[in-house]
């Protein structure tokens, strides 16, 4: 018995084994779209965090990251970021900007209500390898009358969510022979706006996935111009000493 | 120099120096090759250091330390540079130590009298396999765990005592929060000490018999009236400027990995690693990171658990008696025949094409690929063997012999349902196995240009 639940384990992981980039890419086969995610738009990111307050955080933390970081990468000031906080702290207290991103939703009420915790998000762009994915399944979500919240979306099959968005997106169909969703319901946005809002939200979660990418490209550019001054005095330095070495 | 005196005195500070760096004398004429051994040295280093840093702030408890890693990525000022330096400086690790073996390899470093510098290497190799292997369980994503289990589980498939040992290893009957306690206890502590021992003997071995070269020519034969060899030159200052080169290029690379693709293309820190570790969520794929792939496929193209790990380690421990397998007196790939350089290409290429199976999606073709490229890994060996003496050599004999083997594991392998395609792509890929043998064996029988080899200078060239 035990040796044989060993060989479907080992079997499980010969024939599941895939190039580890693409591990988490849609499990319904169907193309991300592309998110053209731009770090650098602040204004977008900034809509993407009042977005992601509203709308994202009642259900999925962001337990990592803290008020005051996000303000200060957006170049907000701290102050800023207060209206986006609705926790309180042991005293009742509404957080300070210093805390940690989390929600008040409890683990056991979340079971009862979904089946499943809603995972927090703070490195999921990370975990899906960029921002395409996340923006496809945004845009992705389409009536399915077998699901118990009314939707199913094209790139998280039989995801346990609701469409939060549906109040602003309307509600979209999907053709199954193609693969293509067309809008059947509108919403308060129109088709533009919401995908201005997807990629806002889009934006701000790769950002948090992980705030020292904006920043690091611009040390690693003085590195580089150090390193290779360095490399030419070191080559120099090698051949003087060298010169005489036949 | 009165205070050097005064330590001299007590300590061989002086003497030490010169005979390991100043008055150590090394070929003249290293190549590219040669920067491995200092930046493996270097390497060490990084990720000590790092790994200092990094634990000052990481909590190896299962419930803090997928928080703790991401609070070092930031709220640690500098905390993830630190981290980023750690996670490439792994990856950039096993690359150099990779050409730093396969140096050895085309020049004959392993041979005498250099057969304990090559064994101690092969240990360091296998420590540092281990260290890499705990070290990634440490941020307990779902890579982490998942990869940790397949590999802990292969110790299951020993007969009779598999249950005891994986039990013992993982310090529970499911890899949790004593795992993680005694995978970071090793990780930090005991293999990085067995390391940096065993880096210390590799190197007072290595200057006990000098350093080889891409001659393969003994330096130590010809000396002038002070004993100096006519070919060596001090490690320092000719080798420790030349080296400060090599540092300076491999930093810039390294660098910029750093600070422009941390991730590696999802080959140096996997995506789902981003996922904290859950013992009820099996991710779609488990793929191992990229430095152990190479043994993965071999592990994978065996379909008996056993006896693919068997094979897994026997691709590993093969590489320690390769000294005894490799008698030819030449070192130098220089010098050797045409068909050992083609025999070295056929490993290299193996290698890395096995390398790149264990990363990717199991399909028919790439499962026979496996497979074919597992049979031209150990047949290397044997290949090696048969050319340490060329002249007399019968080698349509081990044409026939090595073929035979081939075709009985195949035999073993076959099976009767085996789909139309599969059993095509089985006929198919059993043209690279032999068109392995035949460029090593029929070539130098048939065309004597392939088996010819070329006097060795008593002098280094270049």
């Amino acid at each position: 018995m035990k040796f044989n639940s060993l060989k479907l384990l080992l079997a499980a992981a010969f024939f599941s084994v895939a190039v580890a980039p693409v591990a988490y890419s849609a499990s319904s086969g169907v193309p991300n779209l592309d998110a053209d995610v731009d770090l650098s738009d602040k204004v977008s990111l900034a809509r993407g965090a009042k977005y992601y307050a509203n709308f994202c955080m009642g259900c999925h933390s962001l337990e990592f990251s803290r008020y005051n970081r996000v303000a200060a990468d957006l170049g907000m000031e701290e102050g800023d970021i207060k209206p986006l906080i609705f926790t309180r702290d042991d005293d009742d207290n509404i957080h300070k900007p210093g805390a940690l991103m989390v929600n008040a939703l409890r683990e056991k009420d979340a079971i009862r209500w979904f089946g499943i915790a809603p995972p927090d998000l703070t490195v999921i762009a990370r975990a899906r390898g960029g921002g395409d994915w996340l923006y496809s399944y945004l845009k992705g979500f389409y009536q399915d009358d077998s699901r118990p919240f009314g939707v199913n979306n094209l790139y998280f099959s039989n995801v346990g969510m609701p469409h939060v968005l549906q109040e602003l997106q309307g509600l979209q169909a999907l053709d199954k022979d193609t693969n293509t969703l067309t809008l059947v319901k509108p919403g308060k946005m129109s088709a533009g706006e919401y995908d201005q809002v997807a990629k806002d939200l889009t934006n701000f979660l790769v950002y948090v996935g992980e705030p020292a990418q904006l920043h690091r490209t611009f040390y690693g550019i003085l590195t580089l111009l150090f390193l290779l001054v360095l490399l030419v005095l070191a080559y120099l330095l090698k051949k003087e000493f060298w010169k005489d070495i036949h | 120099m009165s205070l050097l005196n005064w330590v001299d005195a007590r300590f061989p500070l002086t003497e030490t120096w010169n005979k390991h760096i100043a008055e150590y004398y090394a070929p003249k004429n290293f190549n590219f090759f040669y920067f491995f051994g200092s930046l493996a040295l270097l390497c060490l280093v990084l990720q000590i250091v790092t790994g200092i840093f990094l634990t000052m702030h990481y909590k190896p408890d299962a419930e803090m330390a997928f928080a703790s890693v991401e609070y070092i990525m930031r709220d640690v000022p500098g905390g993830w540079f630190i981290r980023y330096m750690h996670s490439t400086g792994a990856s950039m690790f096993f690359i150099v130590i990779y050409l730093h073996m396969f140096r050895a390899l085309i020049y004959g470093s392993f041979k005498g009298p250099r057969e304990l510098v090559w064994l101690i290497g092969m240990l360091i190799y296998l420590a540092l396999m281990a260290e890499a292997f705990m070290g990634y369980l440490l941020p307990w994503g779902q890579m982490s765990f998942w990869g940790a289990q397949v590999i802990i589980n292969l110790f299951n498939t020993i007969p009779f005592i598999g249950d005891v040992v994986s039990t013992t290893i993982r310090g529970d009957f499911v890899i949790s929060d004593p795992t993680l306690n005694r995978f970071f206890a090793f990780h930090v502590v005991a293999v990085p000490l067995i390391l940096v021992g065993l880096v210390f003997v590799h190197i007072v071995a290595l200057h006990a018999v000098g350093s080889n070269n891409p001659d393969g020519v003994e330096i130590k034969k010809l000396k002038d009236e002070k004993g100096i060899p006519l070919d060596g030159i001090p490690f320092h200052p000719y080798y420790t400027v030349k080296d400060i080169v090599g540092v300076v290029v491999f930093f810039i690379v390294f660098f910029f990995i750093v600070f422009f693709m941390p991730e590696g293309g999802g080959y140096f820190i996997e995506h789902a690693n981003f996922e904290p570790a859950n013992a009820l969520k099996t991710p779609e794929h488990i793929a191992p990171v990229w430095y152990f792939t190479p043994f993965y496929t071999i592990l994978r193209a065996v379909p008996d658990p056993w006896y693919g790990t068997l094979a897994m380690f026997a691709a590993i421990a093969i590489l320690f008696v390769l000294p005894w397998l490799d008698k030819n007196p030449i070192k130098s790939v220089r010098y050797r025949n045409k068909a050992h350089l083609i025999n070295l290409a056929w490993f290299a290429v193996t290698f890395i094409v096995l390398g790149m199976l264990g990363v990717m999606a199991v399909t028919d073709g790439l499962k026979e690929l496996g497979t074919r490229g597992t049979q031209i890994y150990f047949l290397f060996f044997a290949i090696t063997y048969v050319h340490s003496r060329p002249q007399q050599a019968n080698y349509l004999m081990w044409f026939v012999i090595l073929l035979v083997s081939v075709l009985f594991w195949d035999f073993l392998r076959y099976d009767s349902s085996f789909t139309e395609n599969q059993a095509s792509l089985f006929w198919q890929m059993l043209l690279l196995p032999i068109a392995y043998l035949a460029t090593t064996l029929l070539l130098p029988h048939f065309i004597g240009g392939a088996n010819r080899e070329k006097e060795v200078p008593t002098r280094v060239t270049g």
